[in-house]
């Protein structure tokens, strides 16, 4: 069953913790990985790089990706875009996606500025269905305003379950998010879990509208 | 040059005729018509007017499926046809992969895009036991690859282009051989014309090479033919300048694939220059020198930098970027004019060098801009330049492990290219997040428990309830390369009553003897 895979996506939350930023890196890569199972392309073969645009406020308020902390997949193929202004961004990003050996992007916005209006995130759609390479875009402390993104979710940070040897301890991160509009899957709520290597899963349905099993949207998981 | 002694080249000139459904069986590891090629297959491309059929296999085309016919017609015509998207960037891809590897045959290569390659082998063809026996290396060696190929060798690209399409296959023009006995009877489809060209050159009744050619050689004829034409500049749109290219009357350039070096002009002034108009000179100069160079290569400037060289040894840089390439003198030279207003010439200017650091194939570009961008993407560096040169270099980065376990320390970064040091796997004993601010922000502990962490603390605005702890890290200082008074920090991983999960430290202890009360920090986030 081949679904197509989302290939401009936004994930709104808050900028006082990476639970956004996390979200968009666990469905990205888990579309990577859906990617590849789909067998274009294996998985030791693939060494493209993974390109991450933020803005210089973005960084200041949520600080910049930390390679000891990343999956070991993105680290080693991580290129960091520090962008002054949202236009720059913009320009990263578009030219990231033009580009054929990489994996995807990823683009870090702060708030709502003038620049990326719709015509701006239409221009980023065109060009990620282009040219294939998907688009994950970060908006921290932003108002979901008209864009042609392809699946817009909105994430926050959920209590973790207790890891097994030290129940005190933080466990896998885990968010509620919201797929407040799709193409390709109706919207909905689930409380999702990440163990920070790669595998994001479902916990619960959370009370909300029913899911049907098997692959969704790009995501492995089990609901219940 | 016409009609003068040349030493002869030798081109070799290979076409795969099938290059895109050759990839698409690789990616399936079948052979032709085994497999997934047995039943009917074609790749289609997406057009304005819908899917259109860029190949289609043995079984499709047995089927009446042809290349460039509507995927619906098809469908009608064979309904059990399977179609598969084509890859026009991977086919490319590939393309440039073939070209440099076809350099074992000669020490330069050019793409001939879309499916072919065009290799000089001038004296390297002894090395393969003679011409004939080069050819069928050729063969056996793209046919291991798994890529069926058509190969001719001539003294001039278009001829040996002829030959590999039109001619026999395996053909060789030797040198100083008459090429119009192996060309006449081709058809004029081989001058590598426009489409509506080669259907004017049909209602004027010439169907061969060998009518053209004749008709061009007649008295009177060339000039005939050649008002014909008159309008057509490029070469692709006029016979004349194919025929020509094809019997070596006009040389002919080709890119090779080696990515060139920048273009460089500079002027070294025998008298320093401290006046504006002077320097105004030197800067139309070295535009018109620079222009000169790029125009060579077929290539405009994106971006240039111009130093100026001063006599005290000071360097003063003004970097200019141009949103599409150019070649125009005059336009270079008034862009640099308006941002020389504030140069400090000093005791004067003695160097001043224009270098272009971002040039595209201007004359070729131009006619398939959209195409080349649209369908074919960048690659990497390509990428990592065009960002370089707008955003500036310390914007685009990578990270690397670094040898240090403050955790602000242990990254580092790096050119996106640049292989970093070698590692050796990194071992993860402790969990580290995912983000690290940019500087460690203090945050306002209002209740702490008697062992040590705190239980309520205020950052950005906001009290945060810690519910769940890991902790103390403790991580001492770098006594080598710090004072002895810096203090130790215990770093503990926290996660608040609504999930927000942060990296806090406590810099110091309470009566270490290197402070007063230690403060408390947050350095990191996870998600």
């Amino acid at each position: 069953m081949t679904r197509p895979p989302v290939l401009h996506g936004e994930v709104f939350g808050s900028g006082n913790d990476a639970a956004a930023c996390a979200a968009a890196l666990a469905l990205a890569m888990d579309g990577w990985r859906s990617a590849q199972a789909r067998g274009s392309l294996r998985e030791e073969q693939d060494r493209r790089s993974v390109l991450w645009v933020q803005t210089r406020k973005a960084a200041r308020i949520g600080g910049v990706p930390y390679r000891p902390g990343l999956p070991a997949d993105v680290a080693d193929r991580l290129v960091h875009v520090l962008a002054r202004t949202c236009e720059d961004a913009l320009f990263a990003m578009e030219e990231g996606l033009r580009c054929r050996d990489l994996a995807f992007v990823l683009g870090e916005v702060d708030g709502n500025p003038r620049a990326l209006d719709f015509t701006a995130s239409r221009r980023l759609s065109l060009a990620a269905e282009r040219h294939g390479v998907p688009l994950w875009l970060i908006r921290l402390d932003a108002e979901a305003e008209l864009s042609s993104a392809r699946a817009r979710w909105r994430v926050q940070a959920r209590p973790s379950s207790p890891p097994q040897w030290n129940p005190a301890a933080p466990g896998a991160a885990t968010w509620h998010g919201e797929l407040f509009r799709s193409r390709l899957h109706p919207p909905g709520e689930w409380l999702l879990a990440w163990d920070g290597a790669g595998q994001l899963g479902i916990v619960s349905a959370d009370a909300l509208p029913p899911m049907r099993t098997g692959t969704r949207h790009g995501m492995r998981g089990q609901p219940g | 040059m016409t009609g003068s002694p040349r030493a002869e080249r030798r081109i070799l000139s290979f076409w795969c005729p099938d290059l895109s459904l050759d990839r698409w069986r690789q990616m399936h590891g079948c052979g032709a018509g085994e497999g997934a090629d047995a039943v009917p297959v074609v790749l289609f491309a997406d057009t304005a007017h819908g899917p259109r059929i860029a190949a289609a296999n043995a079984a499709a085309a047995a089927g009446g499926a042809r290349r460039g016919m509507m995927l619906a017609d098809a469908r009608t015509l064979c309904p059990a046809i399977r179609a598969v998207p084509a890859d026009p960037t991977g086919d490319r891809a590939m393309l440039e992969k073939l070209a440099l590897w076809a350099r074992r045959w000669g020490p330069w290569s050019a793409l001939d895009p879309p499916d072919g390659v065009m290799v000089d082998v001038t004296g390297a063809a002894h090395l393969f036991g003679g011409e004939r026996a080069l050819l069928e290396d050729v063969r056996r060696r793209c046919g291991r690859r798994g890529f069926g190929v058509r190969a001719a060798l001539a003294p001039t690209a278009g001829a040996a282009w002829a030959l590999a399409r039109h001619g026999a296959d395996g053909a060789v023009i030797a040198a100083g051989e008459e090429p119009m006995r192996w060309l006449a009877d081709l058809p004029v489809a081989a001058l590598r014309l426009d489409e509506d060209v080669l259907i004017v050159l049909r209602r004027l009744g010439f169907r061969t090479l060998g009518e053209l050619a004749a008709a061009a050689g007649a008295p009177g004829g060339r000039s005939a033919v050649h008002r014909r034409f008159r309008n057509r500049r490029s070469a692709a749109a006029n016979p004349l300048i194919r025929l020509d290219q094809l019997l070596g009357r006009v040389p002919e350039p080709l890119l090779p694939i080696a990515p060139p070096h920048q273009p460089l002009v500079q002027r070294r002034l025998l008298e320093p220059l401290r006046h504006r108009e002077l320097l105004d000179q030197v800067i139309d100069d070295l535009a018109g020198d620079l222009v000169r160079v790029l125009a060579e290569r077929g290539q405009g400037a994106r971006r240039l930098e111009l130093g100026l060289w001063r006599v005290d040894g000071d360097v003063v840089a003004r970097p200019l970027e141009l949103a599409a390439a150019t070649r125009d003198p005059a336009h270079i030279a008034r862009l640099f004019r308006m941002r020389l207003d504030d140069v400090d010439a000093g005791f004067g200017i003695e160097l001043v060098r224009l270098r272009s650091t971002w040039t595209e194939s201007l004359a070729s570009a131009q006619a398939d801009l959209e195409r080349q961008a649209d369908t074919l993407g960048t690659s990497l560096a390509a990428c990592v330049d065009r960002l370089v040169a707008r955003l500036g270099p310390h914007a685009v980065r990578r990270p690397v492990p670094a040898a240090s376990h403050l955790p602000e320390r242990a990254q580092k970064w790096v050119p996106p290219l640049d292989s970093g040091m070698v590692e050796q796997g990194q071992l993860r004993f402790h969990a580290r997040p995912l983000r690290l601010l940019e500087q460690p922000e203090q945050i306002a502990v209002l209740y702490a428990t008697p062992d040590g962490y705190p239980r309520r603390f205020r950052w950005r605005g906001r009290v945060h309830e810690v519910t769940r702890v890991e902790g103390p890290e403790r991580i001492a200082p770098e006594w080598w390369r710090e004072k002895g008074t810096a203090r130790l920090r215990d770093y503990y991983r926290i996660e608040d009553g609504e999930g927000r999960r942060y990296w806090i430290y406590r810099q110091g202890l309470i009566g270490d003897g290197r402070g007063g009360v230690p403060d408390w920090f947050l350095q990191g986030l996870w998600g």
